[in-house]
């Protein structure tokens, strides 16, 4: 069974279509990943997979269940880490997690039990007992990771999850969250910002712009999709001509131009090829003063297909009023 | 659809934070105590057409000043719930697999025990002061009245609050609506004493049948029979908290 499958489902608020009639499936045990600016329509549609939020049209299945008809089986099944905060600041941490188990009915012993690993998961064992209201913003994120974990989710969203932590704790964040996926079997859909993170971790990614898919694909075959990748070599200027001519006929070149005293030439696999290359060139006697293996990255692949750069950080509105709350809840 | 587990967990989460947070039930009781005390004991003396004269004014406003403690607190359960969904915990609750009403029914009564709490230390406060009470039964059959009053206010207050989507929205309106509900109910006076055609409102008061029961069962004086008054309550608040899980099923968008 598809763990998700949405058909064509459509949000609108007034006027704005902020989600626009996407049809999608994702497979079971895939990890998901939903890139795209902001205000793309990422967090509506996560609102609606977890019955948090209704459609206007269309439907959707979760683990075979219609989010219209039978959103409580829905809940049981599924673990959310929200984008915004969403922790009871006047409790503990081990409260928060505490509380949230009884909501799904866990047995006492299996509650204190999994509370323990949760907190040991996210590095808050120590901090546990202390009032949310004097956690730091990151311990937050990460006491809301490791709630969002404790009821054993079958499928997990997860948006935006390593927004505001630094490289260390996200690091170890995207271990596990692949960990989950790769040795539970969980199938995750993740929404993020962060290019370096859909690439990292996903199987296949949607790039998700004014609430329609413009993109679907492996994070490799998205990147592949815009261009080859290029190796630059540099040599004597007055040996341009010559070397051209030589990786010509090459097999797998397909296109070199060139510059002063610099040869771009496109091939897939640049990193194979490149040593093959400079072989090549020096058993023919020429020098090379440098010489490189470029990647197209997910970065350029996104701006090719939403035509703007990834807003990140960039102070929006939402941001502002979102660290606002934040730093309110503290 | 009753989901008994997460009614407990609810309550159980309201209680936790009314005993860490003892400065509000300080502030919560301090309004109405200050009040009891100046007024109750100010206008001692003074003959209010409509009190048996064997009652003093302090022993008739003691009730009067529980209805207003229940009132006041339980318009803050709605206002709680709206400051959680702005903050974003109503989310986390929303997304567990208890059902709304559940969810709705969990703050209810949480919120119906931290009012019955606090009008409970004001009933000792005030035998401290010298009220007496008529029995003990009576006290224990004044605390069903005293839910029934809290009930029917915090529904009010979650109708509200599912449809506004702003705190200062429902602090405004709450801050409009109290007082004349307060004032209306006979609280501090017999309504009879009020001008004409304001009594009328009284009727369509909850609080009236309220505060008159509380009354009846404390100090033995009421204007309808104790009987009367349970089963408008008991209606009233019944139909609104079929309201109310009306409301929270349909009303609450993220
Ligand atoms: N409750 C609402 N009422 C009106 N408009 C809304 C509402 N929620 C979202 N929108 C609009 O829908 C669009 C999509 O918003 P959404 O929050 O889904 O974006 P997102 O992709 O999650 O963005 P971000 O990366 O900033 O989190 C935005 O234009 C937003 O203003
Ligand atoms: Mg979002």
């Amino acid at each position: 069974m598809d763990a998700i499958v949405l058909d064509n489902l459509t949000r609108s608020f007034g006027s704005l279509v902020a989600v626009d009639n996407i049809s999608v499936t994702v497979h079971e045990g895939e990890l998901f990943g939903l890139l795209g600016p902001n205000g793309a329509g990422k967090t509506t549609l996560i609102n609606i997979l977890t019955t948090l939020d209704k459609p206007s049209e269309g439907t959707a299945l979760i683990a075979g269940h219609d989010i219209h008809a039978d959103p409580e089986n829905i809940r049981r099944i599924i673990g959310i880490v929200f984008q915004d905060p969403s922790l009871d600041v006047e409790l503990t941490g081990r409260e928060n997690l505490n509380f949230h188990a009884m909501m799904y009915d866990m047995p006492t012993d299996e509650r204190k039990q999994r509370i323990d690993e949760v907190l040991a998961l996210v590095d808050l064992s120590d901090r546990a007992d202390q009032l949310v209201h004097e956690f730091s913003g990151g311990m937050r994120r990460r006491l809301e990771i490791a709630r969002g974990l404790m009821h054993h989710p079958r499928i997990l969203f997860l948006d935006e999850p390593t927004l505001g932590l630094d490289a260390q704790t996200r690091r170890k964040i995207w271990q596990y969250i692949r960990e989950l996926n790769r040795e539970l079997g969980i199938t995750v859909i993740l929404t993020t910002h962060y290019l370096e993170e859909a690439d990292y971790l996903c199987d296949r990614i949607a790039i998700i712009d004014h609430g329609k898919i413009v993109a679907l694909d492996t994070p490799l075959n998205l990147k592949n999709k815009i261009r080859e990748d290029i190796v630059n070599i540099e040599v004597d200027e007055k040996k341009v001509e010559q070397v051209k001519k030589l990786l010509m006929e090459f097999e797998g070149v397909k296109k070199i131009t060139t510059t002063d005293c610099c040869i771009s030439v496109s091939i897939s696999d640049a990193e194979k090829h490149l040593p093959e290359f400079i072989e090549l060139i020096l058993s023919k006697g020429h020098v090379v003063h440098s010489a490189s293996a470029i990647k197209p990255s997910l970065e350029e692949a996104f701006i090719s297909y939403t035509g703007t750069a990834i807003r990140e950080q960039k102070g929006s509105y939402k941001d502002q009023s979102r660290a606002y709350i934040r730093r309110k809840m503290g | 659809m009753i989901d008994v587990k997460a009614i407990y967990v609810l309550w159980l989460r309201e209680m936790i934070k009314f005993s860490r947070t003892k400065f509000r039930i300080f502030n919560a009781i301090a309004m109405p105590l200050f009040m009891l005390i100046f007024l109750g004991f100010g206008f001692r003396q003074i003959n209010i057409p409509g009190i048996p004269p064997d009652i003093g004014y302090f022993e008739y406003f003691v009730p009067g000043i529980i209805g207003m403690t229940l009132l006041f607190t339980a318009s803050m359960v709605g206002l709680s719930v709206l400051s959680e969904r702005q903050f974003g915990f109503l989310k986390e609750i929303m997304v567990t697999p208890a059902s709304r009403v559940s969810i709705m029914l969990g703050r209810t009564l949480g919120g119906a025990t931290t009012a019955i709490l606090q009008a409970v230390i004001i009933i000792i406060i005030a035998m401290v002061m010298s009220f007496q009470i008529m029995g003990f039964a009576q006290l224990i059959a004044s605390l069903f009245v005293m839910l029934l009053i809290s009930v029917i206010f915090i529904s009010m207050g979650l109708i509200l609050a599912s449809r506004l989507r702003d705190v200062h929205d429902y602090y405004n309106i709450t801050n409009f609506l109290l007082f004349p509900i307060f004032l209306l109910s006979g609280a501090m006076f017999p309504i009879q004493n009020l001008p004409l055609g304001i009594p009328f409102f009284s009727v369509f008061n909850p609080l009236t049948y309220g505060v008159d029961a509380i009354r009846g069962l404390l100090i033995g004086v009421s204007a309808l029979p104790i009987i009367t008054d349970c089963i408008v309550l008991i209606v009233t608040a019944t139909i609104m908290v079929l309201l109310s899980a009306y409301a929270f099923t349909n009303g609450y968008r993220i």
